[in-house]
């Protein structure tokens, strides 16, 4: 059987299955595995930037009353492969970055271990460092692809040509700042070395993707992956930052490794979190538009520098969205690197999309007010007809249905196009909008199992759960698949004993363990009917995508912003985003992921910002009290609402993938209506008082 | 962390006894800031001394609208004492700007005047500091800057004093209560804290082992009108980029006094007598306002550093002075 056009349980507001254990607390995440007779690590960090380290005194270190082991890079093993240098720790005495981790340090309680690594004393030999990311630099060089493996740059027509000949232009530089994704539960793990007959290693991690943890470790280690499982049944959070094992992982097996049969738990702390775990470089974004009068774009560029680390390179795709969202007969996308002396960016949820539908978006925004056109003509006048770049047609695309839906839920048809034009007591009023884009990726492996056990049936596969759902909705994906009431379905997931799974990354997972699940039920009634028998089990594995439609979700959001007129405070008392992501798995869910990243949207308008001070290399403020994100007083009405949508082509189910879209194309909303509200164009994030208050200044001289 | 030992004495006599005889000793109250220090290194004592239970928990009328408040009481029930909001809106106002309800519930009111500054190269041991270790070096200039001070800094330190709720009782003339090993003496809040100077590691006059027992609030009725703005770069749980802490008593549109203090701009909670002295007399106008603020912030000096620095602090303030005694003044009074 195929998966029904009408399905039972997919579409339902079924409460998560995993909430019970999560508000009571028995669900366990991985540093409090429960364990007998655990050691604690914590990390001796550098304090330059760039160096080598020359002497490591441990003597008070390992004299102080419970600690059970110091290791350094002359003391660490030497792992089988250095080829990842982020997780290369502990093989040599350079240091590439402020942070960076020179020793590590196992005691019987997390308190020793910590005053340990205290006293642990460092000497460096200290280099120069540079840690400065600016668009001027010299050394800045073309990556070979960027993230996921896109072209670095791309060109259609000539975009110089095509702006001089344009009637109205846009020309501005727009700039994200530093992202940390700082998850609630920081990355944690426990290892465990087993060291009977070959030796096994056991990693509790808290993690996006089991096996792909199991698939690096197994390869630093030199170690046969059947010698390691990974388990995690629960993830506080990653936004991407789990995606891929930083040095944590490492950490805690070489620490496991030298105390072999004893449990050993690391938990960075959040000041770690700021040096170890990836996060958004920051992007300076040319963007240039060039239109007629009537709005439409004959030219379109956006030439884009960010940074990554001297010693592993992450090519942010931030260029990317701006070659499919509008049509355009000119076009030009170019990504440069400054390849610094600082920690190692990564993954954050929609990188490429996140901060690439800022600039762009804003620009549009721009265009707009010069051309006199409402900003959503303007973007329904660019609809291109098929994928621009490749000609392929769209699977489904409802950009202009979300844009339209909206105005319509928002109230846009009364707005004022006048910035500046409203008060509300002391605030100025405005409202913006933009948009936004994810695509739709599928991983080329997964598989998954179903098994009836009793009068129940149930699926296994190493997917993960990290808040998005999957605990609830994969079940609803197998009861329609099998047939059955979802009631009669359990799942297990989060563990390398279950079939290989995809990472959950690129809001891929429903996509890849979901087609993977529908697969197995197929399989699975195809031997055993409709009567099966105990023990009966059958697998599925995901098939490749459909390549003749380019496939993406999009949506529109709609953002009201206050200004103070005497502070230049910036609130967001109203965001609305519309969505059009194929069919929704489970409202509940859904709606949670939307307004999710609508909210870490919002953060990054108007509060998230790493300060990396080039001087030391580090991010300075590196807690929540100074690294500022979105609090629940920041965030009043929020609203997310989805269109109708099936898309035959992007998988079975009809769903797009929806773990990321929310947090694209938000703060160029907010952006775009500080502007309404107060005449200003903030261009570079974050949206902070300091940015709107000369201009007020000068509104009250007059 | 550093371990250290942990006692809580009977009473208020002994716990000074033992820290004033014990130069690694420290006071511990609510804990929510220095708990925060032990962890990070910032302070390492040998001896911390639990004071929160034994500090009376009350707040006590003196008679005439005069308060005494204990300086065990927490943050919140302060916040919340019907004579503290009718009587010093200001004050509790400060309160709930501060911090988060949690935080609130721990925090106490001899604690929460001593709490140190939030300067992100103070609270980390891996860059130098002249307040953490006085000689080593300010780390601030030309670095992150955006919530240091313009008023009052020295060449040693920018740092800014953190507190709201002292911001409040620099502007309405409370007085310190203080049990030390020498015995009991009051200090008049406003000369409590100190400016930076070349000692910048001292943030108060307090002596070694001197236990802040009460604070006490002289009658005060101007303090009736008063109100407290906190400007900050969230909606809540932030600290100050700049706040303004102010009571005025207004006749037929002309100010006959005025309690003006500022928070975020110093090492100090910032007395503006010169604020005070320029709106004494002045008619209730904008004018007035931003005249006043431009008499307090004549010496202000931003300091340079990433994104522009701090030198917003100055417009700002200025602008949010006006805007706080506007509201004040209110319609009926203009
Ligand atoms: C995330 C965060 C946000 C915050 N935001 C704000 C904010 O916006 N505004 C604000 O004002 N505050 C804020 N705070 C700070 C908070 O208000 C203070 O930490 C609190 O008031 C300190 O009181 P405590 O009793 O916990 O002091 P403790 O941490 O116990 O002590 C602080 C210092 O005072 C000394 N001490 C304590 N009691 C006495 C006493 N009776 N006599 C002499 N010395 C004593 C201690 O030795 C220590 O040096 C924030 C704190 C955090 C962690």
């Amino acid at each position: 059987m195929t998966f029904p056009s009408e399905p039972d349980a997919v579409g339902r507001d079924l409460p998560r299955r995993d909430g019970a254990a999560k508000v009571l607390g028995t669900a366990t995440y991985a540093y409090e595995t429960p364990l007998a007779n655990a050691a604690y690590l914590h990390a001796v960090q550098a304090t330059i930037a760039r160096g080598r380290v020359t002497e490591l005194d441990t003597t008070a270190a390992e004299a102080l009353d419970g600690v059970v082991a110091v290791l350094t890079p002359s003391s660490a093993e030497r792992l089988a492969s250095t080829e990842d240098r982020e997780l290369a720790v502990l093989q040599d005495e350079e240091v590439a970055f402020r942070g960076q981790v020179v020793a590590l340090v196992v005691a019987d309680s997390s308190e020793v271990a910590r005053h340990a690594a205290a006293l642990v004393r460092v000497s460096y030999a200290q280099v120069a460092h540079d840690a400065e990311l600016r668009a001027d630099r010299e050394d800045l060089y073309a990556p070979e692809t960027v993230n996921p493996g896109l072209p670095t740059d791309t060109a259609e027509g000539d975009v110089d040509a095509a702006m001089a000949a344009a009637e109205v232009t846009v020309e501005e530089t727009y700039t994200t700042a530093m992202y940390h994704n700082n998850p609630m539960e920081p990355h944690a793990t426990t290892a465990l070395w087993d060291p009977a007959g070959d030796g096994f290693l056991t990693l509790w991690d808290s993690t996006q993707g089991v096996h792909a943890t199991r698939a690096a470790m197994a390869s630093v280690f030199g170690l046969d992956e059947a010698r390691v499982r990974v388990v995690c049944p629960y993830v506080g959070g990653g936004f991407g930052s789990k995606g891929q094992p930083h040095v944590n992982v490492v950490l805690a097996a070489l620490a496991a490794r030298a105390v072999p049969g004893r449990p050993v738990r690391l938990a960075l702390t959040r000041q770690q979190m700021f040096s170890l775990a990836g996060y958004r470089t920051p992007t300076i974004q040319r963007c240039r538009l060039g239109a007629d009068r009537d709005g439409t774009l004959t030219a379109l560029a956006i030439d884009v520098v960010e940074q990554t680390s001297r010693i592993k390179e992450f090519a942010e795709q931030t260029g990317v969205p701006a070659r499919m969202m509008y049509a355009s007969p000119n076009r030009r996308t170019t990504h440069r690197l400054a390849a610094l002396d600082v920690p190692v960016p990564s993954w954050m949820r929609a990188p490429g999309e996140c901060p690439g539908m800022f600039g762009p978006e804003v620009a549009m925004d721009e265009l707009a007010e010069c051309l006199g056109i409402d900003p959503i003509e303007l973007r329904i006048r660019n609809e291109p007809r098929v994928e621009p770049g490749s000609g392929k047609p769209f699977s489904t695309r409802n950009l202009v249905g979300c844009l339209r839906e909206g105005a319509v839920r928002f109230g846009w048809s009364e707005r004022d196009p006048r910035p500046g034009a409203r008060r509300r007591g002391d605030w100025l009023v405005g409202t913006g909008v933009a948009t936004s884009t994810y695509p739709v990726a599928r991983m080329p492996k997964s598989t998954a199992t179903i098994r009836r056990e009793g009068d129940r049936y149930v699926a296994e596969i190493g997917a993960a759960d990290l808040g998005t759902g999957t605990w609830t909705t994969l079940p609803q994906i197998a009861a329609d698949a099998l047939g059955v009431p979802v009631d009669s379905v359990d799942v297990r997931i989060g563990d390398t004993d279950y079939p290989m799974a995809s990472v959950a990354g690129g809001s891929s997972g429903m996509t890849t363990w979901g087609s993977a699940v529908v697969e197995a039920a197929r399989a699975f009634r195809t031997k055993y009917g409709t009567a099966p028998l105990d023990g009966d089990e059958a697998s599925g594995t995901v098939g490749p995508p459909d390549d003749r439609y380019a496939m993406h979700a999009f949506g529109a959001q709609f953002a009201e912003a206050h200004v103070h007129r005497d502070t230049g405070e910036v609130r967001v008392p109203r965001l609305l985003g519309v969505f059009a992501t194929g069919r929704i798995i489970n409202p509940r869910t859904a709606r949670s992921q939307f307004i999710g990243g609508m909210t870490m949207g919002l953060s990054m308008a108007l509060h998230e910002k790493s300060v990396l001070d080039p001087r030391t290399g580090h991010v300075v403020n590196h807690d929540f009290a100074e690294y500022h994100i979105t609090a629940n007083a920041d965030v009043d009405e929020i609203e997310a609402h989805w269109l109708p949508e099936h898309d035959p082509h992007a998988n079975a189910m009809g769903s797009k993938g929806i773990g990321e879209i929310g947090i694209v194309g938000t703060a160029a909303a907010v952006s775009n209506a500080v502007w309404h509200a107060c005449g200003v164009r903030v261009r570079d994030l974050p949206i902070t008082l300091d940015k709107v208050l000369h201009a007020l200044e000068a509104q009250s001289e007059r | 962390m550093k371990p250290f030992d942990y006692r809580s004495p009977a009473d208020a006599a002994t716990a000074v006894r033992i820290v004033g005889g014990d130069p690694g000793a420290v006071f511990l109250g609510g804990g929510t800031n220095l708990v925060d220090h032990l962890k990070l290194g910032v302070v390492e004592p040998g001896l911390v001394v639990g004071v929160a239970g034994l500090l009376p928990a009350e707040v006590e009328e003196l008679g005439g609208g005069a308060l005494r408040i204990g300086a065990g009481v927490n943050n919140s029930e302060l916040a919340a004492d019907p004579r503290v909001r009718e009587w010093f809106p200001v004050l509790s106002q400060a309160l709930l700007s501060g911090a988060s309800g949690q935080l609130r519930n721990m925090a106490s009111v001899g604690g929460n005047p001593l709490q140190r500054t939030r300067c992100v190269y103070f609270q980390d041991v891996t860059t130098p500091c002249n307040k953490r270790k006085p000689g080593s070096g300010c780390s601030v200039v030309g670095g992150w800057t955006r919530h240091h001070a313009i008023l009052g800094a020295s060449e040693h330190c920018i740092a800014v004093h953190p507190s709201d709720m002292a911001v409040a009782l620099a502007a309405l003339e409370a007085r310190a209560r203080v049990l030390g090993p020498d015995g009991e003496r009051t200090i008049p809040f406003v000369d409590l804290h100190r400016l930076p100077g070349d000692a910048p590691d001292r943030d108060t006059v307090l002596e070694h082992g001197e236990l802040i027992t009460a604070i006490d609030l002289p009658a005060q009725p101007i303090a009736r009108r008063s109100a407290y703005r906190k400007v900050r770069d969230r909606a809540s749980y932030a600290f100050a980029l700049v706040s303004v802490a102010a009571a005025l008593d207004v006749a037929d549109g002309v100010i006959v006094d005025a309690r003006v203090a500022f928070g975020g701009v110093a090492h100090a909670p910032w007395r503006a007598y010169r604020a005070e002295e320029a709106l004494r007399g002045a008619p209730a106008s904008d004018r007035s306002y931003r005249a006043a603020a431009d008499a307090e912030l004549a010496d202000a000096r931003p300091a340079e550093g990433l994104d522009g620095g701090n030198a917003f602090k100055i417009p700002l303030l200025r602008r949010t002075l006006a805007a706080t005694l506007r509201d004040l003044v209110g319609e009926d009074a203009r």
